[in-house]
């Protein structure tokens, strides 16, 4: 016994240095072979590796020569926020700067509106170059906006993060066709996530029509500027929040008209186009024992009338309704959302023919479709369709719980602790009554 | 007797004294947290904030404003919200706060002005919003309250247009209040509420069949779940036993002396 005992001690210590060998030749070859591709979860933690991307479309028109701004011109006060702006950029953020109406002085419309240039190209910015080309603006010429947001969006290009316009001006577009408006709502058809957010400097009602139109058909903002400071504030904010926000660009997908032919989807997050009173089925594989998880947000990008819906529901590949999510609403709004869970019930499951006991688990397919019930306004138009944000996530499912088979409060114990009395008392007395009867016996 | 009466009277003052607080009060800020001075501007973008964490944040009249936090069972949460406007309207205007859940699904408001509407003089509107008491498990079907991702979006429903784009100031503040597992709800929900932000990818083909994970036969699988009802029924039993000895011990004739 005692001479096994040594071997005993030692064998451990070999188990332990050799696991120790094992580790480091593992962690050697993940670091050769790279990440191992199981670690999907890192994901969703991994930064993108696309920087931000704003480009800033600032309207140098004629009209920005108007002194009504804290007594400055509007160019002047425009020129100094950009300064601030690019002096706090942060370093991750890529900036560019365009121009419209800078450098055109003749009165020739159709060549007046062809004036949109690209002063400091969207990339790491070089601060003193940036400024310099700010500071020799003059306010010049027309105000084609459309031109000058369809050239910012080619500036910004594509890629897997959303990308933001700013847009800076004081006059109605002067140039249309194209309408600024539907140059907007174009772009934001196109896939690329893109935001133009506006802000009119003491903007006039059909500046504020025209920018708030812009803002809405690409979810973005409008802000009426009426002093130096707000517009320098609210620049820099909206210049942070191209860094903050969410930055992987959800997958691009049109769902069918029919369960049959709809696309397959795997969990994550999806976008899409719906037209007024169009229905569209998209299909998700469910497995036994797991659990649908479906929302979807319809975005107001157009006038609608007042009062609408959006209904989100799941039916079996036989048109059998499942479950549904519906919201309803009234007033001004920027999405419409509803959501659903969904889990096969274990009756089902039961039923179900189960020839091998040790069998494969199928994954049974789950239809999904989309409706709502806006309605549009005369003159509305209705393509392209209204933007769809589709998630979906296949979880494990959280079976009904059993009933509680312990107790919990007050009542039970005051009813345990009588019980337990009368028990005793039951049994005290019994045991006299016995002695009793033994005794006299 | 005399005892049975004191061990009563005892165990109801304790009782009392147990009882989770029916009235919540305002949510106030917690000591040393950050103030957050961000707003997303959609579901996806939304900011996350702590409870007892306050938001202050510049804005323009018109924007929506979304924030995000988490709940846990068991938890009551309350929203304040404060919009401070600079200058006069030029007419009425309702502001609403929403909160939806992680599946973007409404929730309900017990108590709270969650869509008051003020006069064109007033420089101020407070909203508010308390959710019902999360629950730890519901139904599929159901729409109650989950443990994950709660969004709090702030917007003004309705107005004059002038009014639009016109800077305001926003303070938020969400508060949680704990009532520990005293909701008399039993179940787990697998995966918490949390939205799956990744970006979606179409299959091509159905998945193949996935091998059936083997049935568990875990000895502890027909105990309940642990938690307070252990607690409560072993305390019982210990109580019943000494009622038990008590009531026997009253049968006892008394001793001579």
């Amino acid at each position: 016994m005692i001479f096994h005992c040594g071997s005993h001690y030692t064998r451990p210590v070999i188990n332990k240095r050799r696991s120790t060998a094992v580790l480091w030749g593992l962690l050697a070859a993940i670091a050769l072979i790279g990440p191992s591709p199981a670690g999907a979860d890192d994901e969703t933690t991994e930064p993108a590796a696309e920087p931000p991307k704003v480009e800033l479309v600032l309207d140098v028109s004629g009209s920005m020569r108007a002194r009504d701004i804290d007594g400055r011109s509007r160019i002047s006060v425009a020129q100094q926020a950009f300064n601030e702006v690019v002096d706090g950029l942060p370093d991750e953020t890529q900036l560019g700067i365009r121009v419209l109406g800078a450098t055109y002085r003749g009165k020739d419309k159709k060549q007046g509106c062809r004036d949109t240039q690209q002063i400091v190209p969207v990339g790491p910015v070089d601060r003193t170059q940036a400024k310099a080309a700010v500071a020799g603006l003059r306010p010049t010429g027309f105000t084609p906006v459309g031109l000058a947001l369809r050239s910012a969006a080619q500036d910004l290009g594509t890629g897997s993060t959303a990308r933001r316009i700013v847009l800076i001006t004081d006059g109605e577009d002067t140039c249309a066709p194209p309408d600024p408006c539907e140059v907007a709502r174009e772009l934001a058809a196109q896939g690329t996530r893109l935001v133009v957010d506006t802000l009119g400097l003491a903007p006039d009602e059909k500046v504020r029509r025209q920018l708030l139109c812009i803002a809405g058909a690409t979810g973005g903002t409008y802000t009426a500027a009426q002093s130096a400071d707000e517009l320098t504030g609210r620049i820099k904010q909206l210049v942070d929040r191209a860094r903050d926000t969410y930055t992987v660009t959800p997958a691009v997908v049109g769902g069918a008209a029919a369960c049959a032919d709809a696309p397959l989807l795997a969990p994550g997050v999806y976008t899409d186009r719906e037209a007024f009173s169009e229905h569209r089925w998209y299909r998700v594989p469910v497995r036994a024992g797991q659990e649908l998880r479906a929302s979807v947000s319809i975005g107001l990008d157009r006038p609608v009338n007042p009062d609408y819906g959006v209904l989100l529901r799941a039916t079996a590949p036989d048109g059998r309704e499942l479950v549904r999510g519906v919201d309803a609403g009234s007033g001004r709004t920027d999405v419409v959302s509803a959501g659903l869970r969904w889990s096969a019930a274990e009756e089902e499951d039961a039923a179900g023919p189960t020839p091998t006991p040790s069998a494969t688990a199928a994954a049974r397919t789950v239809c999904l479709v989309v409706s709502n019930s806006f309605a549009a306004r005369a003159g509305t138009r209705a393509e392209p369709g209204m933007p769809v944000e589709l998630t979906v996530d296949v979880v494990a499912a959280s079976p009904a719980p059993d009933g509680p088979d312990l107790g919990r409060g007050w009542a039970l114990l005051l009813l345990l602790t009588l019980a337990g009395l009368v028990t005793g008392l039951v049994a005290g007395l019994l045991t006299r009554w016995w002695v009793a009867t033994w005794r006299e016996n | 007797m005399r005892t049975l009466i004191r061990v009563a009277a005892a165990t109801a003052a304790a009782g009392l004294a147990l009882t989770p607080g029916v009235a919540l009060a305002a949510p106030s800020p917690s000591p040393g947290a950050t103030t957050v001075t961000k707003a997303g501007t959609s579901f996806l973008t939304a900011t996350s904030i702590t409870a007892g964490q306050p938001v202050r944040v510049g804005a323009s009249t018109g924007d929506h404003l979304y924030w995000s936090f988490r709940a846990e069972a068991g938890q009551v949460h309350e929203v304040g919200v404060t919009v401070a406007f600079g200058k006069p309207r030029t007419g009425p205007s309702t502001w609403t706060v929403d909160v939806f859940d992680g599946l973007r699904r409404r929730q309900a408001c017990t108590a709270g002005a969650q869509t008051p509407t003020v006069d064109a003089a007033a420089t101020g509107v407070t909203l508010g919003c308390t959710l019902r008491r999360v629950r730890p498990w519901a139904e599929p079907w159901s729409g109650d309250p989950l443990p994950g991702t709660y969004y709090v979006r702030l917007s003004v429903t309705e107005l004059p247009e002038p009014d639009l784009g016109l800077p305001i100031e926003v303070d938020l503040l969400a508060g949680a209040t704990d009532s520990g597992g005293a909701s008399g709800d039993d179940g787990e929900l697998a995966a918490p509420l949390v939205p799956n932000t990744r970006a979606g990818t179409v299959l091509t083909a159905e998945p193949t069949p996935e091998p059936a994970a083997e049935e568990e036969t875990d000895l502890t699988g027909w105990l309940p779940e642990a938690g307070s009802r252990w607690v409560w029924t072993g305390v019982g039993g210990v109580l019943a036993a000494v009622a038990g000895v008590v009531g026997f011990a009253l049968t006892r004739r008394p001793r001579r002396r």
